[in-house]
């Protein structure tokens, strides 16, 4: 399908006019939040967090919000995804719109709070969120941040309270099936993790059909003092997606942030990930995955910055690019000048299937303290040979060798998932996908 | 030479010397024994005056003069020599330029000629045959790459061509196979003279099979518990710290099971 | 215990001692830039008509363009009406014959620091041209390599002299139209070194070029071009020095280097420009423009630079590998104190097959100094089989500076191999604690660390550029450490 040139600030802008007024701090910060975009408009490629990754096909396609149920099964499909267990909690999104029906609240244990933003509202949660919302995500700086600030009607809220160890992983499912018409969908997530809480987050961005849709999502999250979080966000995007993701956490005093990031498809994905490791003793460990073959185009942008003394980050991203996948990694660390005893480690790993593919990795270090330690380290290569060749004197057909070391490469991502039953349905699914014939070919 | 009254020092905010008295006379060897975190680093470490060391009471002199108002380099100008627990690693420099950079440093404040680059080589040269070090390791960067027993016996190598007053060997024997230590145990004794005086801090006796010393001390808990002729060496080895203290009997017994021994 | 000793402000004390000025009588064209003052410029040099041409395109087109601002460092704003274009010691018309008839201030000047024109021609075997603010104003050994066949000349002699390879080379490798200081440096340039290597000769000895801004209010804007015909080889070294003022002067020069196949150039530059005070007052802005073109298969473009001076040095370096198995090398060494700052770093281009490049950075940031590294390894389509090797390590001294690592990887080739690796740490505790307590002061441990930390680019240097670039990363260092 093609489209005629499009005008994205006053077509959001018409967009905006459709959803009904909310109360007041809410829609104040909504209609802020549409001006700061339609001032911007979306990032060009001039822009140097924008360098490697055009969203021109993304501004010229008229998305519009959704107005229809999809024709799915929706309740089968996640009954076969293979990440959610049963009985454990989630909040799930269809197409933009919390669905009670297929969500499960009741399950939070230790007076966790896991439910949507209007839910909330009336069970008395209110404040958490009006507290919190846009507190760490700055609408201002960010124009995808704004875009979805602009249409947050709801969302999914989890608050673990002081002290609290949720034992089973939250799942927060954001689930988009267009029809005939390309739309958007604009997830918003808040977690908020209570000082010594410790807990599992899972994020799961789906995409169901060949549809074009548009997902934009912003999560914020919070970790006070001594909180630990494990934070995962898994986008399997359609295959015609855009899929634009932006996460931003603070953390408070000795907190602890696993994060993974898996970036399993869609024609074009963009995740944003910041943290600020705000207070004394912070450490954050940041793990991602990105699979990309076909004409697909993966970019991820990680910030860690160290803001206070005994800070500690360790950050290491792998993609496989085949096909005419194009893969971006820009993974920044700063270190404050009051941030003294910082250590930083910083690693990207790309492997390159085929001659097509392409890969532009920028990891990068502002250092304004002297008492650090950091160090970054980018690679780029294929398969190696010698390795393929150990496997094929072994008897190993070359495709399955190549299969094995390809796993063997993603495994360093998955491997880490501390979580025994995420780790193992998680490393599933990337097996899954690197299976298909796409990934063994070469060239 | 030496002499150490009512030394208290800490790391951070523990105290780890809590009032050391010791004199060591030129001519003398000391051996100072103790478990592990009784302080035998730290006192080597404070009279070598590195940072981090904070020195709450007591005084040191050493050869009349106030030790602790000196600069690292001026003791080391004076005599003094740290043979390092863990010697640093200076990528990029050649042992050599290293050694020569220390050597005319300490012979310039002495108001003596500096040596040149071939005077300096005989020199180094004669020193290395005497540790059994291989030439190779003396172009190669201080320390850079050299096994934990190269490491060691660079250090016996440097404080053979310095030639301190006061050798303080810190650990110099640990993770040393029987060859390496009577290697570095030959090293000290080519030293011995009655001018100059060693302190050794060990944890084994079998490091003062080598070289015999004047004076045992056994620290413990930051003071000196014990002091007595080489024999008291002997009685450590048979008995173990036990007989110092019950905690220490614990500890050292802790320690063993570490150790697999 | 004794407190550590202050050395971070006594080391930011040390004096700059080229910062002397030469009184000299000075021809320069009036203040400000407009076509009139680019004619003149040629004029005053005699050029053919193409070069005339082609210096207004380039200012037609410099006209069009906007002084960049993405490098990570802080000026304030240039008046580019406010600077002398072209200033020449006045002198005989003609150019001297030998180098007796060098003006004697001029000579004084260079053996002040420490280029006796005469000495190096007659002892070290090194072939000098020195430009002096905006010309050349001696070239020793000429003849001697004129029996190999080299030219090693002043720029403008070259046009005079050579106009044909000028008009085939230049811009051939950064044109015009590159980036806005190269675009004026190609408007305004006034003099430079040329030097261009024949089929199969080796050159004999180190080709050297020292450049020396002296006149107040004026920018300098050298080019260089160096031609290496194939099987041939060349070591050029370059160094730079300027007097204190407190304004800030600009100095935008464009290197080019050609290498054809199986050629091999060794570019070395230890630039030691003045630096500003040590409250940041005055100092250079080398803002520059170097690049060289492997264009031949199995060619070699090395370049080592030692970076002291300069309020703001921003420069990168590049090679463009387009023979097959050609080879590009950058080797630096970047050292900030006080208020300077430095964006300097490289890029490699790889666009034949089989090509390779090393990037070994060295960044040193003392005082409030910015250092920050920027490179970009490309590995075009069709670039099978290259590598590419890059190590940026930054040393910091001190709390109040900063160490920046930007690198930039971008990969189009499954068969390349690319592996880059940062780190950034401060002068270990550890390390001068054991220096010290062998007897070596503070002061010499740390330049014994920080000479450790960058021998991986001296040993690419000359021997007595290496000698001379230890002894000056002592001085800017003096007194910083405690």
């Amino acid at each position: 399908m093609t489209y005629r040139m499009l005008d994205p600030s006053a077509h959001y802008r018409s967009c905006f006019g459709l959803v009904p007024p909310d109360d007041g701090w809410l829609e104040r910060i909504r209609r802020e939040a549409l001006e700061r975009f339609a001032e911007s408009g979306f990032p060009t490629t001039r822009q140097e967090d924008w360098k490697y990754t055009n969203t021109a096909p993304l501004a010229k396609i008229p998305f519009r919000m959704p107005s229809q149920a999809p024709e799915s099964d929706v309740k089968a499909l996640l009954a076969a995804y293979p990440l959610l267990a049963p009985g454990d909690a989630a909040i799930v999104f269809v197409n933009g719109r919390y669905r009670a029906d297929l969500s499960n609240a009741a399950h939070a244990q230790e007076r966790a709070v896991v439910s949507s933003f209007r839910a909330a509202r009336q069970d008395g949660h209110r404040g958490l969120v009006a507290e919190h919302l846009t507190r760490y995500a700055s609408y201002t700086a960010r124009p995808f941040v704004a875009l979805n600030t602009a249409f947050v009607t709801d969302g999914a809220l989890v608050s673990i309270p002081e002290q609290a160890t949720i034992e089973r992983p939250i799942h927060l499912i954001f689930l988009t099936e267009p029809g005939a018409e390309p739309i958007f969908c604009q997830p918003r997530a808040l977690i908020l993790a209570g000082a010594g809480s410790r807990a599992s987050v899972l994020e799961h961005h789906l995409g169901e059909g060949d549809g074009e849709y548009f997902s934009n999502s912003v999560s914020e999250i919070a970790l006070g003092d001594r909180a630990q979080l494990d934070h995962f966000h898994v986008a399997r995007p359609g295959a015609r997606a855009f899929h634009v993701s932006t996460v931003q956490a603070r953390q408070g005093r000795e907190s602890v942030l696993r994060s993974y990031s898996l970036s399993l498809g869609g024609r074009l994905v963009r995740n944003d990930l910041d943290t600020v490791l705000a207070e004394e003793g912070a450490q954050c460990a940041l793990s991602g995955l990105y699979l990309a073959a076909g004409s697909q185009h993966v970019d991820n942008h990680t910030t860690i910055e160290h803001a206070a003394p005994n800070s500690t980050s360790e950050e290491l991203y792998s993609g496989v690019l085949g096909g005419r996948a194009t893969g971006v990694f820009n993974g920044k660390v700063i270190v404050r000048p009051e941030a003294q005893k910082t250590s930083a480690r910083q690693k990207n790993r790309n492997l390159l299937l085929s001659n097509d593919a392409a890969v532009n990795s920028k990891p990068q270090l502002e250092i304004f303290a002297d008492d650090v330690r950091c160090t970054h380290a980018a690679t780029v290569g294929r398969i190696d040979e010698d390795a393929l060749f150990y496997l094929r004197s072994r008897g190993v057909a070359i495709a399955a060798a190549r299969q094995l070391l390809i796993r063997a490469f993603a495994s360093e991502i998955t491997s880490g998932i501390q979580e025994r039953e995420v780790k193992a349905a998680l490393t599933e699914v990337v097996s899954e996908i690197l299976s298909s014939d796409e990934w063994v070919e070469e060239r | 030479m030496l002499e150490i009254r009512n030394l208290h020092a800490k790391v951070g905010e523990q105290e780890i010397l809590r009032g050391i008295d010791l004199e060591v006379r030129a001519g003398e060897v000391h051996a100072i024994m103790g478990p592990n975190g009784s302080g035998k680093s730290t006192l080597a470490n404070v009279l070598a005056g590195r940072e981090g060391y904070e020195v709450t009471a007591g005084s040191v002199l050493y050869q009349g003069e106030n030790l602790l108002e000196l600069a690292p380099e001026e003791r080391a100008r004076r005599g003094i020599f740290l043979a390092f627990q863990y010697p640093v690693e200076i990528p990029g420099i050649s042992n050599t330029y290293f050694l020569k950079a220390a050597l005319n440093a300490i012979r310039k404040s002495r108001g003596l000629p500096e040596l040149d680059a071939i005077e300096f080589l005989q020199l180094v040269r004669e020193k290395a045959k005497l540790v059994e070090m291989d030439e190779a390791l003396l172009n190669r960067a201080v320390n850079e790459g050299f096994s934990g027993g190269e490491k060691k016996r660079n250090e016996i190598l440097q404080m053979a061509v310095l030639e301190p007053k006061l050798a303080i060997l810190d650990e110099t024997d640990s993770g040393l196979d029987i060859d390496a230590l009577k290697i570095v145990a030959r090293g000290v004794n080519s030293l011995r003279d009655k001018e100059r005086a060693v302190i050794l801090v060990t944890h084994y006796q079998r490091l003062l099979d080598y070289i015999v010393p004047d004076r045992v001390h056994v620290l413990f808990e930051g003071r000196i518990a014990r002091s007595g002729g080489k024999e008291l060496a002997l009685e450590l080895e048979r008995e173990g710290y036990a007989g110092i203290d019950e905690r220490g009997a614990e500890r050292e017994l802790k320690e063993r099971e570490v150790c697999g021994r | 215990m004794p407190s550590k000793p202050s050395t971070i402000e006594e080391l930011t004390r040390q004096e700059y001692k080229y910062g002397f000025v030469t009184d000299i009588e000075v021809d320069a064209v009036p203040r400000g830039l407009n076509e009139d003052i680019i004619r003149l410029i040629s004029a005053k040099k005699n050029e053919p008509d193409f070069l005339l041409e082609w210096r207004l395109k380039a200012y037609r087109h410099w006209l069009q363009m906007e002084e960049p601002r993405w490098p990570n460092v802080r000026f304030g704003k240039i008046d580019y009406q406010d600077i002398i274009y072209y200033a020449a010691p006045k002198r005989a018309k003609d150019r001297p014959k030998s180098l007796d008839e060098v003006d004697p201030e001029l000579r004084r000047t260079f053996d002040k620091l420490g280029i006796s024109l005469a000495e190096q021609e007659r002892l070290a075997g090194v072939a000098v041209d020195a430009v002096f603010d905006s010309v050349s104003v001696a070239t020793t050994f000429k003849e001697k390599l004129a029996e190999l066949g080299i030219i090693f000349c002043a720029f403008s002699e070259a046009v005079q002299n050579h106009p044909d390879l000028v008009r085939k080379y230049l811009g051939s490798v950064v044109p015009y139209t590159d980036n806005f200081f190269a675009a004026l440096n190609s408007a305004v340039f006034s003099d430079g070194s040329f030097c261009y290597i024949p089929r199969g000769v080796r050159c004999p000895m180190e080709l050297s070029t020292y450049f020396r801004i002296n006149a107040a209010e004026t920018g300098q804007f050298e080019r260089t071009l160096i031609v290496a015909e194939e099987g041939s080889y060349v070591s050029y070294l370059e160094g730079c020095t300027a007097p204190m003022r407190d304004e800030n002067q600009l100095h935008a020069a464009v290197v080019e280097l050609v290498a054809m196949e199986n050629a091999e150039i060794k570019y070395s530059t230890v630039q030691n420009w003045y630096p500003g005070d040590k409250e940041g007052k005055g100092g250079i802005y080398n803002f520059v423009t170097k690049r060289g073109k492997c264009a031949g298969p199995n060619s070699r473009i090395s370049w080592t630079q030692v970076e002291t001076g300069s309020a703001i040095t921003w420069k990168y370096p590049s090679v463009i590998l387009l023979g097959d198995n050609s080879v590009g090398e950058f080797y630096s060494v970047a050292l900030t104190n006080n208020y300077q700052q430095a964006d300097t770093g490289t890029k490699m281009i790889h666009i034949g097959r089989n090509t390779k490049s090393t990037i070994i950075s060295k960044g040193i940031s003392a005082g409030h100094g910015q250092n920050s590294y920027r490179g970009l390894v490309r590995i075009q389509k069709g670039a099978s089989g290259a590598r590419n090797y890059s190590q940026c390590d930054s040393l910091l001294i001190g709390s109040n500076c900063g160490a920046h690592t930007f690198p930039y990887l971008e990969v189009r080739n499954n068969t390349a191999q690319v592996e880059h690796e940062a780190s950034t740490s401060r002068i270990g505790e550890d390390q001068l604690f054991y220096c010290r307590q062998r007897g070596i002061s503070n002061e010499d441990a740390v330049n014994l660390i920080v000479n450790g930390f960058c021998k991986e680019v001296f040993r690419e240097l000359p021997m007595e550029f290496a000698v001379e670039a230890q002894k000056l990363l002592g001085v800017s260092l003096e007194g910083s450490v405690g």
